[in-house]
């Protein structure tokens, strides 16, 4: 790869784990602690919403943030080295 | 059938299945020996990683430590899951590009130094240690309250096996027992879990039970609320702690298991940089199964428990109320002398002390599961411990006979020479974990909070910041990480152990708990490693280039 398509992919990455990380701050940090006190006056079934992203929802998103990087960052794989 | 033999056969199964495995997987160089010869697919990976990181203590601790903290316990479910977002996003995939066989590795040659390789071989050793010492108690614990024999005789039993598959395959033998004990303890969490589920709210799958109604028509977590509100304690679904304390603890969780070598080390096991990602997304997704699920256990132990015993007559308890009492585990001091269990939060009258390792154990028993399901669940807590020491015994035995004896001590040492040292030293290590496990340090519940905290203050900053970036060189990242380390080291022995003049909580800096201070220890190493780091030279150009390499995979088809 050449330095100049290396630079790009490593921006494109970057762009990514920018996007990715706020979203794993914001279920886990900001919904199950920050606003916990808001979201709680929310009650989805038997759960208020805050204690359920604490106990339940923050983990299923990480594992979909993951998922969803593992497709991201095989379709860049694949874009830039068929440039190469 | 009986129980005990149930119990033997559960046991005997799942162990001579662990050994066929050794036996088939024997490492012949030192590349399967540290890193299963880099030819493990990413879904096997993702087992063995979470079967590695999901120890005794999630196995039979969690569940009822989260239903003694209520909204509190979030902290081990988001931190010990959130931390393998940021592996997965931040270290796995360049690590296995770097592609070496350890942590120290890593950080020696990033940091072109032996002084940074010695810093961190130093960090895993003593993170390691704390860790498998928690271990072998588990598995002692295990056998004494299910077999029946001495705790001694069970932590001995435990090493003799731990010893045999970690010492003949190394990380291939590791790797494979791994996913062979993976697949036993989650089969055993779920079978329990499910069965409660059913019988208490009519919905099979756990993670919903616990947000549906009760057979009396009212939402468990509303009831469990209402109970807690009338025997005095926090309400179940809020907390006691602070938030900042709580976003710190969690905080110092996720970044201290993204910074655990026995972890990390796990992903350069596979064949490719995108087999790295996607090992972590799978083992996150295994890990995923038994951490949604803990704390529906939770909060179905916890009301079946209240149900059963409060201001009911000691007379009428049933048999496994008295199965728990003979351990010991479980206490009853009739204060007022009027027979009747008073179960309330202020200890002045309460009478029942409740050890909360059983909410796990005695689980099935309280729900009268059948016999077969007690006996797997001894088997599931085994697989837990065994499989976590032997993962922590491989990096001990690895920092040993790679990072110190071939890259420091004796570099001309033949790869017969190395592979011979990396068993004598496994040997050791299980032979020293074993001691801790029989003479336990009265600190261990301490010190495990203490590893991730040291694992947040001194690898993270380190390894995010070699990949992250160019510029930072080894006088930046040794300051770092030496800082980070002693600076936590201070806070938890000063309040954990009334060193340096000790202090209660309202000493705390800023009100952050021990557990919670390897975050600030984290922002310290970073703020130190880049001041120092702008006062000194930039690394060379080579260094620099091999930045850059890392952070592109190649790709080969």
């Amino acid at each position: 790869m050449s330095k100049n398509l290396a630079e790009e992919y490593w921006k494109k990455n970057l762009k990514y784990l920018l996007i990715l990380l706020s979203i794993w701050f914001t279920v886990s940090f900001g919904f199950g602690i920050l606003l916990i006190d808001e979201l709680n006056q929310i009650k989805i079934g038997g759960f208020k919403l805050g204690f359920w992203f604490a106990q339940q929802g923050s983990i299923y998103v990480f594992v979909t943030l993951i998922f969803i990087y593992i497709y991201l960052m095989n379709r860049l794989d694949k874009k830039y080295h068929s440039k190469k | 059938m009986e129980l005990q033999i149930w119990i033997w056969l559960m046991i005997g199964l799942t162990f001579s299945l662990y050994i066929g495995i050794a036996i088939w997987s024997k490492a012949g160089s030192t590349n399967e020996f540290y890193v299963a010869g880099t030819g493990v697919s990413p879904i096997a990976n993702g087992m063995a990683t979470a079967a590695d990181w999901m120890s005794a203590a999630s196995f039979i601790s969690m569940a009822g430590l989260i239903s003694f903290m209520g909204y509190d316990g979030s902290v081990y479910l988001m931190g010990w899951t959130g931390g393998y977002v940021l592996l997965a996003l931040l270290l796995a995939p360049y690590l296995r590009k770097f592609g070496k066989f350890t942590v120290p590795d890593f950080i020696g040659d990033r940091y072109y130094s032996d002084t940074a390789r010695l810093v961190a071989v130093f960090c895993a050793l003593i993170i390691s240690f704390t860790y498998v010492a928690g271990q072998m108690r588990g598995v002692g614990l295990v056998f004494s309250r299910y077999l029946e024999v001495d705790i001694n005789t069970g932590v001995v039993i435990g090493m003799a096996i731990v010893l045999f598959y970690a010492v003949l395959g190394g990380m291939k033998g590791i790797t494979y027992t791994q996913v062979a004990q993976y697949c036993v303890l989650i089969f055993a969490f779920m079978v329990p879990a499910i069965f409660i589920s059913i019988q208490m709210t009519g919905n099979p799958i756990p993670q919903l039970g616990f947000g549906s109604e009760g057979a009396d028509g009212i939402y468990l977590l509303d009831k469990l609320d209402g109970l807690s509100r009338e025997l005095g304690f926090h309400e179940y679904t809020s907390g006691s702690k602070s938030k900042l304390d709580v976003f710190f603890i969690t905080a110092a969780l996720m970044i201290g298991t993204a910074g655990l070598p026995h972890v990390i080390v796990r992903f350069f096991t596979v064949k490719k940089v995108s087999d790295a990602r996607k090992s972590a997304g799978w083992a996150l997704l295994f890990i995923a199964i038994l951490y949604t699920t803990a704390p529906a256990i939770s909060v179905f132990a916890r009301t079946n428990l209240i149900d059963t015993v409060s201001e009911k007559k000691y007379e009428e308890m049933p048999v496994w109320f008295d199965n728990w009492e003979k351990t010991g585990l479980l206490k009853f001091e009739d204060k007022n002398d009027d027979g009747i269990i008073q179960y309330v939060a202020d200890p002045q009258i309460n009478e029942l002390t409740i050890d909360r390792d059983i909410m796990v154990m005695a689980n099935p028993e309280i729900a009268e599961l059948p016999n077969w399901v007690i006996a797997l669940l001894a088997a599931g807590a085994l697989a837990a411990a065994l499989s976590t020491a032997a993962g922590l015994l491989l990096v001990i035995s690895s920092s040993v006979s790679h990072d110190l004896i071939k890259k420091i001590i004796k570099p001309d040492v033949s790869e017969k020479g190395e592979l011979i040292a990396a068993r004598i030293s496994a040997f050791f290590a299980v032979i020293m974990a074993g001691y801790f496990g029989i003479n336990p340090p009265g600190f261990v519940a301490a010190v495990v909070a203490l590893a991730f905290g040291l694992a947040a203050a001194s690898f993270f900053p380190a390894i995010v910041m070699g990949i992250f970036y160019k510029r930072m060189n080894k006088e930046g990242a040794i300051s770092g990480m030496i800082t980070g380390l002693l600076l936590m080291l201070f806070y938890m022995t000063k309040f954990k152990f009334g060193w340096f003049g000790g202090g209660t909580e309202a000493d705390w800096w800023f009100g952050i708990s021990p557990e919670g201070f390897g975050t600030l220890a984290m922002l310290v190493n970073f703020i130190v490693s880049l001041t120092v780091c702008h006062m000194t030279k930039e690394p060379s150009e080579e260094i620099q280039e091999l930045v850059e390499k890392i952070r592109i995979p190649t790709i080969d088809k």
